[in-house]
């Protein structure tokens, strides 16, 4: 849906579209304390992880990875990019990979070692 | 002019967004931005230190798993409170707001002994590459914190003189915002400096 398109939306719409499939604007607090505990269970993963006598290769690919999802799960249920307007994710993720692109550059431009 | 409809909100602004709303989204985006910058200074220089102590010497993991995981706990509490005064609980909301406030206190001073203890080992800003882009990086991390505290402690004593309501939320939304910002830089901190090590 475009922002042109909700714009377009009546209050009296949304509420039926609620009403008519039970779905509500944001995730009732017992999903948020289930996020919580996925969250502090990957935290615990990740630091068995740490001590785990694995490749180092394999260790940064799982810890990154364990960390993207604590990250996704944070900004699209908790500041509930998922459920808001589309502008507000552009925006983020505008931001975010300009952090990247900024990152990359410099890590290729000093010749860092990042891992 | 044309009346913009949200979330059963009518806003007249150009987008038909709340503007203080898309103001935060638009700094927190510029905050990525200023965080990936002292996080690749940190990757690059951490292993170019001429003399220690080095990260190896100092990192105590468990200690810093305990922060981690009380600032993600925090980030919980904040969204109880922010769910708690959409639902018209205000005493909720005075609650889940104190709570995250407490724990975020709980990781500054995580934070504060944390970084007495590299001190005493000999670390400091000007000491070697690995002290400045390190305090630099989790020093600026942690003034984050702090602001985010005192905006935590500010919005709960409004609740407490009842400025706060269900249909003017928004403050508590915006800080939420901001304090899950927060939470989820140390997410990357947490991984990218102290789990992964060279």
């Amino acid at each position: 849906m475009t922002l042109a398109d909700y714009r377009k939306i009546r209050p009296e719409d949304l509420e039926a579209k609620e009403a008519e499939t039970g779905a509500h604007a944001h995730p009732s607090a017992l999903e948020y304390v289930q996020i919580g505990i996925v969250l502090a269970i990957v935290t615990a993963i990740e630091v068995g992880l740490y001590y785990l006598d694995i490749s180092h290769n394999l260790l940064v690919v799982l810890l990154i990875g364990l960390s993207a999802l604590k990250f996704s799960l944070v900004v699209l249920w908790f500041m509930h990019l998922r459920f808001d307007n589309r502008l507000f994710s552009q925006f983020f993720i505008l931001g975010f990979l300009l952090a990247l692109s900024v990152f990359m550059v410099a890590v290729a431009t000093l010749h860092g070692k990042l891992v | 002019m044309e009346q913009a409809v949200v979330s059963g909100h009518q806003l007249e602004t150009s987008t038909g967004l709340d503007n203080r709303k898309l103001l935060m989204w638009v700094f927190l985006a510029s905050e990525c931005l200023f965080f990936g910058s002292l996080i690749a200074a940190y990757l690059l220089y951490r292993d170019r230190s001429v003399q220690g102590p080095y990260p190896s010497d100092l990192f105590d993991i468990p200690f810093t798993s305990v922060s981690a995981f009380v600032l993600l706990m925090s980030s919980v509490s904040m969204v109880l409170a922010l769910s708690s005064i959409q639902r018209g609980n205000r005493r909720g909301l005075q609650i889940w707001l104190f709570t995250t406030a407490v724990l975020g206190i709980l990781f500054l001073s995580g934070q504060a002994y944390e970084f007495t203890v590299f001190h005493h080992e000999g670390l400091s800003l000007s000491r070697n590459m690995f002290g400045t882009t390190f305090f630099v990086l989790t020093g600026f991390h942690g003034a984050h914190v702090t602001v985010g505290v005192l905006i935590l402690l500010s919005l709960f004593t409004m609740t407490l003189q009842g400025k706060i309501t269900q249909e003017e939320s928004l403050p508590i939304e915006l800080a939420g915002l901001y304090w899950h910002f927060v939470d989820i830089v140390w997410i990357v901190i947490f991984t990218l400096i102290y789990l992964i090590q060279p």
